[in-house]
């Protein structure tokens, strides 16, 4: 930081006297305050879904529904925060997991295939909605499990432990489903991806629970601290008596049971079940919500709030993408622009070579004066 | 020696080199003739490497004057440096394990015919290499299949073949054993022969005595002596090695610490622990209360014989005894769970978790301990953290600055912090005052002493031998990864010592 500060402030200083301190543009340029970038980069999207959609903003209520724009980002944000959430803890310890997508994939069949059973008219208590949604979770911690004993007892590296399941699990959830995608009309289930409550779906309030929940459990223990630890140095952590290995499996599962509830929501909202591409491509959605809010692929400190503004930046900007006259064709494109844009917007080292950028500029201007 | 008389082909004068605030090299000079292997000495810190990386160009120099054969050159990088003549082999091998020995030995330059590379060509130019050195290998497998004394000799032999006037070992035998030692001398005599001057940097004291006719001493960044290896005692070389200039600091031992020794209780006893390839077997008993000073050079198995202690490594043989019950030491979290702490060798890459603040770090053993559900209050840890700040004078503006960016001194001062929160009953400290400034070397050794008051049983690795002869209550002796000796009371000082590490 202080070398960084030296480097941009010391030019001026042949020229005129050192700005005061306070001065807000070169602050900005120079700061170092992703939260606030992050933040102000899903406040000027939004500010732009505005523009594109006068009516973005306007939420009202249509049967009992809370309807309009900004509600259905966050209700299609929901599974993707979900992963985030999950995704953040492996990252953090300098993991990464391809497998969320995957793992969506074969839970939501597992409960599928179970509910049928039950609205088949089986009186097996296991085929009831509560223990359905209770195994398909189940299902997803033994995926996280797997992967988290590869990495963790193994010691294989994490993308490529996770890349297994990545690729194996659509084909488990075919095997699951025997190649079908069976629907299904049980209201529990389905209630996960389209229920309401006071109006609001569902899925969000999933998706706040699990943001709480997860927070509570990562900062009112201490978990959270030895997690960061491990990413940060393994070794020295394992010198000082973490048991680094147990921390990984734990956030591998925490990843898996992350993945099964934005599976069965995902589910629940098509009131289906589709082994080949329900939750396609989510897994790398998660990585960039997480890397944009601001937790570093090479582990260490985490933030799950920024995260969730991470996937919620993400989410406003596929909206906005959807609802503009834009050619659907070039969707993809300008989401990856923007994403570069919102990166390069948090990186110091961007923001000091457009400093040097403007510095002729600054010169010109003291010479004139 | 005659080769006095011939011009030198390499000359250091007054080379330095400054990294952040004080000198890795200050003010060296340094010869090698044709035809000589020129031992280069020095514990961790002395400066070897640096010395090195100048020669060969990775770093830049900021004073001094390097001619080869009379002739002032200005290395740019290794590569630079490899076309003026010098090549340097390094412990782990630059080379391609996937490639033949003879590709390995000619890659970038292998024979042509009509315009495309030849395997025969190259295969046949390899062998009669090889032949040279009397190595006589299958040179069309790969090299991996080969053991690293002969990687090492082909990555030799290559930089000899390239160019070299002038060849650079660093630790080339660290990892061979008698024979694969025997097999690399030759090839060095050899080498002797061609004229060619050689650079050997190495920790075995017996092969320097074997295969080297010049030996520079280096310490702390200085050149301290060049001595014919013929006419350097070991003892002086120990001695030059280690330095003395503490015993005046730091007085005579204290007697009163071994007075009431005996009546202490053992804390733990080692018997009969040993790994392949880190050190062989060992007894060693600790007392309550108790000093125990690890005496040896770098090199002679005293880190390893720490990391078997605390379970970083497992021992493969020989048991184990805390308060008299036997232990499994499997495991740094089991060595921890019964009441052992460690401040490593390489703070940065084994102790510190740089990136935490000086209190989470300070908390971290101790919640380690605990469990992760329990965790320790905030105003607690704050608590725990001020406390250490000010009984250890640990100089940070306050508990929240991340640790990485705190000096030397005061990084060891947290990773003491450390072990100190969660109240261990064995402290093994490696190095503990290595690299920190005056001030706080007298602090951290009057920390040892206090916690030894205690009742704590301190197990204390160092170079600095006054250092160890001042607070120890027994002193082991190892050299080439083998315990030698005990001594204790007054049997102990810094001759005593240096008797032990040189006799043959």
């Amino acid at each position: 930081m202080v070398e960084m500060e030296k480097q941009v402030v010391a030019p001026l200083d042949e020229n005129k006297p050192r700005r005061t301190p306070n001065f807000k543009w070169s602050n900005i340029l120079r700061g170092d305050n992703r939260a606030l970038w992050t933040i102000l980069a899903l406040v000027i999207i939004l500010i732009v879904d505005r523009m594109v959609s006068p009516s973005f903003f306007t939420v009202r209520m249509v049967n009992g529904r809370l309807t309009g724009s900004l509600i259905n980002t966050l209700d299609g944000a929901a599974p993707i925060i979900l992963l985030s959430i999950g995704m953040t803890l492996v990252i953090a310890t300098k993991g990464v997991d391809l497998s969320v997508g995957a793992v969506m994939a074969i839970c939501g069949a597992v409960a599928a295939v179970l509910i049928n059973r039950h609205e088949a008219g089986s009186d097996n208590i296991l085929y009831y909605p509560g223990f359905v949604i209770a195994i398909a979770i189940l299902a997803g911690a033994a995926c996280g499990l797997w992967n988290g004993i590869l990495v963790a007892l193994f010691d294989i590296q994490p993308i490529i432990a996770t890349l297994i399941l990545m690729v194996a699990g659509r084909g488990i959830a075919q095997m699951i489903t025997d190649g079908q995608s069976p629907t299904f009309s049980n209201e529990t289930l389905a209630f996960m991806g389209q229920g309401t409550i006071f109006g609001m779906p569902f899925p969000v309030y999933v998706a706040l629970i699990a943001l709480v929940g997860v927070f509570l459990l990562v900062r009112r223990t201490a978990l959270g601290l030895l997690i960061e630890s491990v990413g940060i140095n393994s070794k020295a952590s394992r010198y000082t008596g973490v048991n680094a290995a147990s921390i990984k499996l734990f956030v591998y599962i925490i990843s898996g049971i992350c993945a099964a509830i934005a599976g069965l929501i995902v589910a629940g909202e098509n009131t289906y079940a589709d082994p080949h591409t329900a939750g396609m491509w989510s897994e790398l959605d998660a990585i960039v919500a997480v890397v944009i809010g601001g937790t570093l692929l090479s582990g260490g400190r985490f933030n799950l709030v920024l995260s969730v503004v991470g996937t919620l930046i993400i989410q406003s900007l596929r909206i906005g993408l959807y609802i503009s006259d834009l050619h659907p064709n070039a969707n993809l494109v300008v989401k990856a622009i923007v994403i570069l844009l919102v990166l390069l917007l948090q990186s110091k080292e961007f923001k000091q070579a457009i400093g040097r950028l403007f510095k002729p500029l600054l010169k010109l201007r003291a010479v004139f004066r | 020696m005659s080769t006095n008389e011939q011009p030198a082909l390499l000359e250091v004068r007054g080379l330095t080199k400054t990294f952040t605030a004080t000198p890795a090299l200050s003010d060296v000079d340094f010869t090698l003739y044709p035809g000589e292997v020129h031992a280069v000495l020095g514990e961790n810190g002395a400066g070897k490497s640096t010395l090195i990386k100048l020669i060969t160009g990775v770093y830049k120099r900021d004073a001094g004057t390097i001619h080869l054969n009379g002739k002032t050159i200005e290395p740019r990088n290794p590569r630079h440096a490899q076309e003026l003549g010098i090549s340097a082999v390094y412990q782990e091998i630059n080379l391609i394990p996937t490639l033949s020995v003879a590709e390995n030995l000619f890659v970038g330059r292998q024979p042509r015919f009509l315009g495309m590379v030849s395997m025969q060509l190259t295969n046949n130019k390899a062998r009669k290499l090889l032949k040279t050195f009397n190595i006589d290998i299958d040179v069309t497998r790969d090299l991996s299949a080969y053991s690293i004394a002969i990687q090492q000799i082909v990555a030799i032999v290559r930089g000899v073949d390239l160019s070299a006037k002038i060849l650079i070992l660093d630790e080339p035998t660290s990892s061979l054993d008698r024979h694969e030692v025997e097999t690399l001398f030759s090839v060095i005599r050899s080498l002797k022969e061609r004229g060619i001057g050689i650079l050997l940097i190495t920790h075995f004291l017996d092969q320097v005595y074997e295969i080297s006719d010049r030996i520079t001493v280096l310490r702390n960044g200085r050149k301290v002596g060049e001595h014919l290896t013929k006419e350097l005692p070991r003892k002086k070389l120990i001695s030059e090695m280690l330095g003395r200039e503490f015993t005046e600091t730091l007085g005579k031992r204290s007697s009163q610490t071994t007075a009431d020794n005996s009546k202490h209780e053992t804390f733990l006893d080692v018997k009969g622990f040993a790994k392949r390839g880190m050190i062989e077997s060992f007894d060693l008993e600790i007392k309550k209360g108790e000093i125990v000073g690890l005496a040896g050079l770098l090199g002679s198995g005293r880190t390893e014989l720490g990391q078997l202690v605390f379970g970083i490594n497992r021992s493969e043989q020989g048991e184990a005894f805390v308060e008299g019950k036997k232990v499994r030491l499997n495991s740094p979290r089991k060595a921890i769970h019964h009441g052992f702490g460690l401040c490593p060798e390489d703070r940065k890459v084994e102790g510190l978790i740089a990136d935490l603040t000086v209190r989470e770090n300070i908390i971290l053993a101790l919640q380690a301990k605990m469990g992760w559900y329990r965790h320790i209050p905030y105003r607690r840890q704050e608590q725990f953290a001020n406390e250490m700040i000010a009984a250890l004078h640990i100089a940070t503006p306050d508990a929240e600055k991340p640790v990485g960016q705190l000096s030397g001194g005061n990084q060891q001062k947290v990773i003491l912090a450390r072990w100190l929160v969660s109240n261990p009953e064995f402290l093994i400290l490696d190095e503990p005052t290595r690299g920190i400034d005056i001030g706080a070397h007298a602090e951290i050794i009057n920390i040892i002493k206090r916690l030894a008051k205690e009742g704590k049983a301190m197990m204390v690795i160092s170079s600095e031998l006054a250092e160890i002869v001042d607070y120890s209550d027994r002193v082991v002796v190892l050299r080439d990864r083998k315990k030698l000796t005990e001594l204790t009371g007054d049997e102990i000082s810094e001759d005593a010592i240096m008797h032990a590490i040189a006799e043959k």
